[in-house]
């Protein structure tokens, strides 16, 4: 990034995620700390609180639309708005869009909001260009892909490109890595049992590939996922591909792990 | 059928204990997904082709009234006859009075999901008519007075050794001692019982994938060759299906089958694609001498014009209960109905109504992977997110989950009240979880922490030490 600074910055606004601001702020700041090292300059609008989706997956559009146009006004200004999540990132860039489709008027302007909203990793790799980071990861790990990143945004090869570049970190794949972990926000509420019979298959999957580390880029997957394991008992240490990219696995520990005494 | 749909959660937890269920579940999750992406990957084509199938279906259901008319004209051109039938009850009635007037005592049926939505058999029963089921999975469950678990696998709930006890209590007539634990005898004893039904039947009843305007011919694809004896043994053949599966022309219908078989097994092509147009003509060798098609509504043309009417280009090849996990959890019995999957939790609530079927549109996760392998490209996420809107506009959902979402949306709405809320949140969950880091129960998260941990905050939201970091620095 030697031309950087004659640039002027990209201006990023991070929509932090409702989960990372509550469970796991660490997230955040290794998302600062990628597009930081990329040009960004990182801004966090005060006025967020979630993306809607739990009102949004509930059928209540009317709670749904109130709060996307709080975030679309809290957004205004940036030349891209990026989440350290697919599931949140793709709520704003495919279903506002969908959201609004019944008020021509006002879709314009959505969708030009919908267009400059990003997942973290594919906005470092498809948009930033970036090809490689500078971290650290003694570890063999595996990489589930969370639905919504890879379906609605098309998130696969770009985790693995750049965790290919991380030191001492050896990617394994996981065998039905596109299959559901069971979380489905309100769903593993709703439906316990059956997000449990998920989240069993998905660990059990993770911890016949023989790796030590188990990531991915939502958080909430990432609680389920991390909660199944540790109850079982299970040795596998869960994190955010963020917290890995950006070389901060020695800040915290892993999820569901104990915090460590520094 | 009686609907079990609103005790689907009831039903998914029987499923999830259910230890034969779960084996045989697990076989459709390791073969069928597999078979599909090897086919996918052995034509370049295929994603050129979904778009064409949409678009056929699309253009269909922009004209079905038309292609209707003209697909009715081409039967009786042929010597065939059409009924329409509104409803469930219309349609039994119209296949009862085909088949009195036939004098029938036993009716023999190829695999079809429309005699499993207007219940026919039991119908037929009542009225002192047989029928008897002739595609191997079909006439298992039916031995087991079962449903169909999956729209092209009926049996698929069940694992070998529960098809060797029900032969075994069924067939009497045979000896006890005989070997029954392969796949290959079960077939054959089915297939050796069958044989003289097939001979004996007055009537056969199929249903059909395609229904062609062009032609007025109706198609069915098997992997038994079972429709053909159903529906050229008996002297009259009854197509029952319904409206959404015309197409216009055989051509269309080539480029449907493309799709369909490599969706639903991963084959090529189905073993049998049979093609049926009237009845026998004079100098044919073989054939029905009558051919008549039933035509189901049954709530589908109120479909058209709204949200739901995508769902009628479905061309049931089963590929998205094939990819669903909450299908592969539960299986298709907890649905509580004829449709179960992804597909099901789409148009049962039309065909029985959102408060019966409301539930079937909550249990998913919204993964996707539905809509990622439909060969017809339906939305199902999007239409499973309409009936909950649906539902929510009526207020079917519990009360106690309305409150909650409510009262959450109104803090997601404050975000300085939202911020002081998860703050203290964060706190005191950071503070009493640090030491292990996670909790084994939670107050008001027993869903959840009843089978998994909940991982503890780390003690201050993200908001709050961003909000430390820009005074560090100004």
């Amino acid at each position: 990034m030697s031309d950087s600074a004659s640039r002027p910055a990209i201006r990023v606004g991070l929509f932090v995620t409702c989960l990372v601001d509550l469970f796991r702020p660490s997230i955040g700041f290794a998302a600062v700390k990628l597009l930081e090292d990329a040009g960004c300059r990182v801004e966090v609008p005060d006025a967020q609180t979630c993306c809607g989706q739990p009102a949004y997956n509930s059928g209540d559009k009317a709670d749904t639309k109130a709060i996307a146009r709080q975030v679309m006004s809290a957004f205004t200004g940036f030349d891209y708005i990026v989440a350290p999540s697919g599931s949140c990132a793709g709520m704003l860039r495919t279903h506002y869009p969908e959201l609004f489709a019944d008020e021509p008027d006002f879709l314009p302007e959505v969708e030009q909001f919908a267009e400059r909203c990003y997942e973290l990793v594919s906005f470092l790799t498809d948009v930033l260009k970036v090809e490689r980071v500078a971290a650290r990861y003694n570890g063999v790990a595996t990489y589930h892909d969370s639905c919504s990143g890879l379906r609605e945004l098309g998130v696969r090869a770009q985790p693995r490109q750049l965790l290919r570049s991380v030191v001492g970190l050896s990617l394994k794949e996981l065998p039905g890595a596109d299959v559901c972990c069971g979380f489905g926000g309100t769903f593993c509420i709703k439906y316990p049992d059956i997000s449990e019979r998920m989240a069993s298959d998905k660990i059990a999957d993770a911890a016949a590939t023989g790796a030590d580390t188990l990531l991915a880029g939502d958080l909430g997957c990432l609680l389920n996922m991390a909660g199944k394991a540790s109850r079982q008992g299970r040795p596998i240490r869960v994190r955010h591909v963020a917290e890995v990219l950006a070389d901060m696995s020695g800040d915290v520990s892993p999820i569901g792990a104990p915090a460590e005494r520094r | 059928m009686q609907a079990t749909s609103h005790a689907f959660k009831e039903n998914a937890h029987r499923a999830l204990g259910d230890r034969n269920l779960q084996t045989a579940l697990g076989i459709v999750k390791r073969n069928f997904a597999g078979q599909r992406t090897a086919a996918v990957a052995r034509m370049p084509e295929f994603e050129r082709l979904r778009d064409e199938g949409r678009d056929i279906k699309n253009h269909v259901l922009q004209h079905l009234d038309l292609y209707l008319e003209a697909f009715e004209q081409k039967v009786v051109g042929l010597g065939g006859k059409v009924y329409w039938a509104a409803d469930a009850a219309e349609a039994r009635d119209h296949v009862l009075a085909i088949c009195r007037a036939a004098g029938a005592k036993t009716v023999t049926k190829g695999k079809s999901m429309i005699a499993e939505e207007i219940g026919i058999n039991d119908h037929l029963e009542q009225h002192g008519i047989a029928p008897i089921e002739t595609d191997l999975g079909e006439y298992i469950i039916q031995l087991r007075r079962e449903t169909p678990s999956h729209i092209i696998a009926p049996a698929i709930h069940l694992i070998k050794g529960q098809v060797e006890e029900t032969f075994r209590e069924a067939h009497t007539q045979l000896d006890p001692a005989r070997p029954l634990a392969e796949a290959r005898q079960l077939c054959d004893e089915a297939r050796a019982l069958l044989r003289p039904k097939f001979l004996a039947a007055d009537v056969g009843i199929t249903g059909a994938n395609f229904l062609v305007a062009e032609t007025g011919s109706s198609i069915i694809v098997t992997n038994e060759g079972n429709g053909d004896l159903t529906q050229n043994l008996t002297r009259v053949h009854i197509v029952l299906t319904s409206i959404e599966k015309i197409v216009p022309t055989l051509e269309d219908v080539s480029t449907l089958l493309r799709l369909l078989a490599r969706s639903a097994t991963g084959q090529e092509f189905s073993t049998y694609t049979t093609v049926s147009s009237g009845p026998r003509r004079a100098g044919d060798t073989d054939g029905p001498e009558e051919y008549h098609v039933v035509l189901l509504d049954n709530g589908r043309s109120a479909m058209l014009g709204t949200e739901f009417q995508d769902i009628l280009r479905c061309i049931r090849c089963g590929a998205c209960f094939n990819h669903c996990p909450v299908y592969g959890s539960v299986g298709g019995h907890a649905y509580g109905w004829v449709y179960g999957g992804p597909m099901g939790s789409v148009l049962t609530p039309q065909l029985i109504g959102v408060k019966e079927a409301g539930n079937l549109p909550n249990a998913s996760t919204f993964c996707g992977r539905c809509e990622s392998v439909c060969p017809m490209r339906i939305p199902l996420p999007k239409m499973m997110r309409h009936w909950r809107e649906r539902e929510f506009e009526r207020h079917l959902q519990p009360s106690v989950y309305r409150a909650g979402l409510k009262a959450w949306a109104f803090l997601a709405r404050n975000p300085p009240l939202y911020r002081f809320v998860t703050e203290i949140g964060a706190a005191v969950l950071g503070w009493t979880g640090r030491s292990r880091g996670r909790f084994r129960a939670l107050p008001l998260a027993q869903g959840w922490t009843n089978d998994r941990d909940m991982p503890a905050p780390e003690g201050k939201t993200f908001m709050a030490l961003w909000a430390e970091r820009q005074k560090r620095r100004a």
